[in-house]
């Protein structure tokens, strides 16, 4: 009987082998292995068998089985793999193809640099204020020392809508308005962003409606070096920690003295270039310790308070940070323009 | 203003000081320099050439053989196209191998077949702007007024060797629209000592008051005048030195009186004029306010209408000259001109400006009368120009000008303390240090205990308050020496208002929604707003627009949003979404007066594609529902209570638009532009919002509390409605959540049909509704319940019934 299982095993084997698939596979083992099989048959003579002889047979019986079940299991784990590998390879798909695109838009150009100017301010202890865009004779000139017929006043060409309201020409109003509301009592601590409008014809540097950023802090024992002190930190925080500034006198009706700030040029680090028409500095602001009659026409006693004034232009600091070189692409919204600044 | 290097060294020694190092110097101490050029740059090989020939060109009718000497052994022979070449001049010649600006060189040529070795030059060609050329030589070549070695460097002759530095000068420093304030302040920067000139005349016996009176009416107006009388003159064309000063500094030369008053002007910075007195039409002068419509004719040929805000200077009828202004055309002074009137004045700086201002003049002296001149150098400038006059163009000057003299020549007093200087400046400075700047600034100091007094030369009118010596002496001791210290105030907590950061979280989100940020202009025309309002509604305007375009302000933001659709669909941009916060400004008056009001509005449009995924096929057009969808997001951001209800409004799609309600009020719409609206801007379907911020923006925000998420399970249930098609899905969902009751946890409608299988005036509309309670595990009874009284509303209120 020994032989006869062997002869069966061997027989199955081949069988197992000429298997092409998991169903002649699956066929194979209910012919070998089923309760109707061959080995089975086998298994029921064994009660004929001496006592000698039947654990031998059935240790043969069960070898063979064994082995039959793990021939046909490796087989069937080979088809499975095969069935795996097969789908996989279909669904295989070209990574390179565009993902689906996520819309997302954009921040404004001028948005940007406000936020970012705000920001910085806003670190140093500023508060953000803001004023009317039509503003009165008194809040755009007359408070901030540049009476009717003052030969200053020709420096702004202004929108006037009636004799004593105008389109503003500066967001510097925004100074004497905020000084009111603190009632001759300082700290006064803000900038002001806003809209501002000149008579201009539009062209590439010039601009009938463009924005700035005023700023002021009065208190008492201001003094100018503080306020070189606070530019100083403003550079180097919006423009970089390598920026060196430089202050140049000048003139403005509503301080004294008057500072340009200037700024190393980022292009040429300083040895001149055409960016900073060949000079190594690029002008940046204006401002100046508060004039008196300023102060005075706020609430505030000079005597006993001073104070230091800027004013930016937005455009300018958005043409020098993103090397834009023609200030009608902020009001065109063309969005070939607007689309760059969407990671900004 | 235009400084020439050469002139200035007339008046400080700038030996060691190069025009670059001095241009630095003047800039960072407060004269800002913007351009240093070199005159000479890019000439070379130029020299004084005589005519010795000049011939027609035997096949040319314009051209000239001209032989000409040039200092070399052998003249050379120089082909010239200008008309008024002619035998004898002295002219200037570039040689062969030598350049001229522009990049010009100069090569030996065949013109017509004759040889040509050099060439005659014009004044433009070397470089000057053809504005400041003599009239004589405007269209031609250039010939010296007096002889000239021939051979010699004719860019020395000329005046060439020179450097010319432009200054851009502030307002308050009208002290520097002279050589002589320039000279004050680079010797105040270089600590050097300013040569003033000193005019030598020769008086002739005779009496100048017996000749002429001076009258001034306008004594607030007209302080100080003086006449000086010139006889017996001979005009002619200045000198060589005299032109290339003037045409350095950017001034045409006229002839030798009226450059010699040009020359003053610009050395002293006061402004004179010479009258031909034989023309003047009287014996008297006499200064007066112009009569209302007066009229005179200026030496530019202009006819002028005057008012009595104007000065005139007369003849006692007639006005001769518009005071600071401009000379009048009948008494200019002319090549035949023999005796002159030479005037030196003072008129009052908010006269001439006023004249400047409604004749829309602004000539050399305007702008310095404008500013006020030094009133201490008024007469020493007219003796400085009858003396030139005397050496020039021969002549007696008659003794003693004939004056009105009722000026104000003292100087300003200032006291301050050292203190005070130390503390504005943030600085350590010492009184020596103090005095020691303003010695250089030439202002008359003394020092006691710690206060100084100064008298500030009038010659520095924008000098009256302490501030203003702070700044002199900061700007001396150098912007760049002052400390750098932070201010030592209290700390303030900085920060934006709720408003100010509820703006950005606005901008933050449709950012992320996929707008981009659009900014337009405030000014608008009413036409492109008639498309919203009536063209009639009370507008701010601008009183004196520079164009119809830019004439009023806009009251809604969506005309310019619709320009930036045109404008990118112009360029084949088709999918287009843009938002604008920015200020509308509101009127009831029909004629403005007071501010209006100004009110924040939000505004977006949008058109083309909303989504694209073009390989996969997808596509989805914008439309109502993806506008309204980002509003009420946004909306929801703001934590607003809102709602929307069908709405009819001008420029809008009749059909497709709402009003946005927040808590009940009309905050703003949405909807589909009118399609004829949106042909007026060439456009095909656009959408847009309004939305006034005023009202959502600047509400303190609670302080968020979190819910407990629920730990029973929801039950949902979905319903199919057949209702009228005139049952909107808010009036549905409304009915859903009245009868809801607690148990109601949310109502989402996730279907709408209409056609097949539901009658034609009907729809089928499909809630999902979801029942929650946060107690207990809801049974299917207790839902039945609530569930039942929600359809037995929903058949009342609106007839709806279950779709089987």
């Amino acid at each position: 009987m020994i032989e006869r299982l062997q002869e069966l095993h061997d027989e199955a084997m081949i069988k197992v082998a000429e298997a092409e698939d998991l169903n002649s596979l699956q066929q194979v083992r209910i012919a070998y292995l089923g309760k109707k099989g061959p080995i089975t048959e086998v298994m029921k003579g064994m009660g004929k068998l001496s006592n000698e002889e039947r654990p031998l047979v059935g240790a043969k019986a069960n070898e063979v089985r064994q082995s039959l079940q793990r021939m046909i299991e490796e087989k069937e784990k080979a088809f499975e793999e095969a069935k795996v590998l097969k789908q996989l390879e279909e669904e295989s798909i070209d990574v390179t193809l565009p993902g689906r695109p996520v819309t997302k838009g954009s921040r404004h150009p001028l948005t940007s640099v406000v936020e970012t100017i705000e920001d910085v301010f806003i670190g140093m202890g500023f508060q953000v204020a803001e004023g009317p865009e039509v503003e009165t004779d008194y809040y755009n000139f007359e408070s901030l020392n540049l009476p009717k017929h003052h030969p200053a006043r020709d420096m702004q060409d202004t929108f006037f809508v009636s004799s004593d309201l105008l389109m503003r020409t500066q967001t510097s109003p925004v100074q004497t308005r905020t000084m009111e509301k603190h009632q001759g009592k300082g700290p006064v601590k803000i900038i002001c962003p806003g809209k501002v409008y000149r008579r201009d014809e539009d062209d590439a540097t010039h601009s009938h409606q463009f924005m700035q950023i005023e700023g002021l802090l009065v208190d008492e024992g201001i003094r100018m070096s503080d306020l070189k002190g606070i530019f100083e930190a403003f550079v180097k925080s919006y423009f970089g920690e390598d920026r060196e500034i430089r202050l140049r006198p000048s003139y403005f009706p509503f301080t004294e003295p008057s500072a340009e700030l200037d700024i190393s040029c980022a292009i040429c680090g300083g040895s001149g270039c055409r960016t900073c028409k060949g000079t190594g500095w690029i002008e940046v602001l204006g401002s100046g310790m508060v004039h008196p009659n300023v102060l005075r026409m706020g609430g505030f006693d000079p005597e006993k308070y001073s104070g230091f004034a800027f004013g930016m232009g937005v455009e300018r600091f958005a043409m020098l940070k993103y090397g834009i070189d023609d200030i009608r692409h902020f009001y065109t919204n063309d969005t070939r323009f607007l689309d760059q600044f969407k990671h900004e | 203003m235009l400084i020439s290097y050469e002139w200035l060294k007339e008046y400080i020694d700038l030996s060691d000081v190069s025009p670059e190092e001095l241009a630095d110097k003047l800039t960072l101490h407060g004269v800002e320099v913007d351009a240093v050029t070199h005159l000479d740059a890019e000439i070379s090989n130029l020299v004084v050439g005589e005519v010795i020939s000049c011939e027609p060109h035997p096949d040319a009718d314009k051209l000239k053989i001209c032989e000409v000497n040039i200092g070399e052994e052998e003249n050379v022979q120089i082909v010239c196209g200008a008309a008024n070449v002619a035998q004898g001049q002295f002219v200037p010649v570039a040689k062969v191998g030598g350049r001229l600006p522009g990049g010009v060189k100069i090569k030996r040529a065949k013109l017509r077949g004759q040889v040509s070795e050099g060439m005659i030059c014009s004044l433009q060609e070397l470089g000057f702007e053809g504005k400041v050329v003599p009239k004589k030589y405007s269209e031609g070549i250039y010939a010296f007024p007096e002889e000239v070695i021939p051979g010699m460097d004719a860019v020395e002759v000329l005046g060439l060797r020179d450097t010319v530095l432009e200054l851009d000068l502030t307002p308050n420093r009208s002290d520097c629209l002279s050589l002589l304030g320039v000279a004050y302040e680079a010797g105040a920067i270089l600590d050097r000592e300013v040569h003033v000139p000193e005019p030598k005349i020769v008086p002739a016996k005779e009496a100048a008051e017996d000749y002429v009176k001076v009258t001034v009416e306008a004594k607030d107006a007209n302080p100080y005048y003086g006449a000086t009388m010139i006889r017996d003159i001979h005009i002619s064309e200045s000198p060589l030195w005299l032109q290339t000063a003037l045409m350095a500094a950017g001034v045409r030369p006229l002839n030798n009186v009226v450059d010699i008053t040009n020359y003053v002007l610009l050395e002293y910075g006061q402004p004179l004029h010479a009258f031909d007195f034989d023309r003047f039409g009287s014996n008297e002068v006499v200064v007066r306010r112009a009569r209302e419509e007066e009229s005179m004719t200026t030496l530019d040929g202009e006819e002028r209408t005057l008012s009595s805000s104007h000065l005139v200077i007369t003849n006692g009828q007639a006005p001769t000259a518009l005071a600071g202004v401009m000379g009048g055309a009948t008494s200019e002074v002319e090549d035949d001109s023999v005796n002159i009137l030479l005037e030196a004045a003072y008129f009052d700086p908010a006269v001439v400006r006023q004249a400047q201002r409604d004749l829309g003049i602004r000539s050399d002296s305007s702008i310095r009368f404008e500013k006020g001149v030094d009133p201490n150098r008024v007469v020493k400038a007219g003796e400085r120009a009858a003396s030139l006059i005397q050496q020039l163009a021969g002549g007696s000057v008659l003794s003693q000008p004939v004056e009105y003299d009722e000026l104000n020549r003292e100087e300003k007093e200032l006291d301050i303390t050292l203190d005070r200087i130390n503390h504005s400046l943030g600085t350590s400075l010492s009184e020596e240090d103090t005095m020691n700047i303003l010695e250089r600034l030439k202002f008359d100091a003394t020092v006691k205990n710690g206060t100084f007094s100064i008298n500030v030369p009038t010659r520095r009118q924008d000098i009256s308050i302490e501030p203003d010596i702070v700044e002199e002496v900061a700007r001396l001791f150098g912007y760049d020496n002052i400390p750098v210290t932070l201010p030592n105030t209290p700390s303030t907590k900085g920060g934006l208002t709720a408003a100010q950061k509820q703006k950005r979280s606005v901008r933050r989100y449709l950012e992320s929604c996929g707008l981009h940020e659009a900014v337009s202009y405030s000014l608008t025309t009413p036409q492109k707003e008639a498309a919203f309002e009536a063209l009639s509604a009370p507008r701010v305007h601008v009183a004196l627009p520079m164009s119809e375009e830019r004439s009023s302000l806009r009251t809604t933001l969506l005309p310019h949003l619709l320009d930036a659709l045109s404008h990118n669909r112009n360029r084949n941009l088709y999918n287009v979404s843009l938002y604008e916060i920015g200020s509308v400004f509101h009127t009831d008056a029909d004629i403005v007066t007071e501010q209006p009001e100004e009110k924040t509005y939000l505004a977006g449009a949008f058109t083309g594609l909303w989504e694209e995924h073009a390989w996969q096929g997808e596509k989805k057009q914008v439309d109502f529902f993806v506008v309204k969808g980002i509003l009420e997001g946004l909306l929801a951001e703001l934590k607003a209570d809102v709602a929307f209800e069908k709405a009819e409004q001008q420029g809008m799609h009749p059909g497709r638009t709402a009003n946005v309600l927040v808590n009940g009020e009309v905050a703003g719409i949405i909807g589909q532009l009118h399609p004829v609206t949106a042909k007026e801007w060439s456009l095909p379907e656009v959408y847009v919002f309004e939305l006034n911020l005023a009202g959502l923006l600047g509400k303190q925000e609670d302080v968020m509390r979190y819910q407990a998420i629920p730990r029973y399970p929801a039950i949902e249930r979905d319903i199919a409605l057949v209702v009228d098609k005139s049952v909107s899905a808010g009036t549905l969902e409304r009915v859903i959540r009245e009868n809801g009751g607690n148990l109601l946890a949310d109502v989402r409608l996730f279907d709408l049909y209409e056609g097949e299988h539901v009658a034609s005036d009907k729809k089928s509309v499909a809630f999902s509704l979801r029942y929650l309670d946060r107690e207990k595990t809801l049974t299917d009874e207790d839902v039945a319940a609530v569930h039942e009284q929600v359809l037995e509303g929903l058949r009342e209120e609106t007839g709806a019934v279950l779709r089987a």
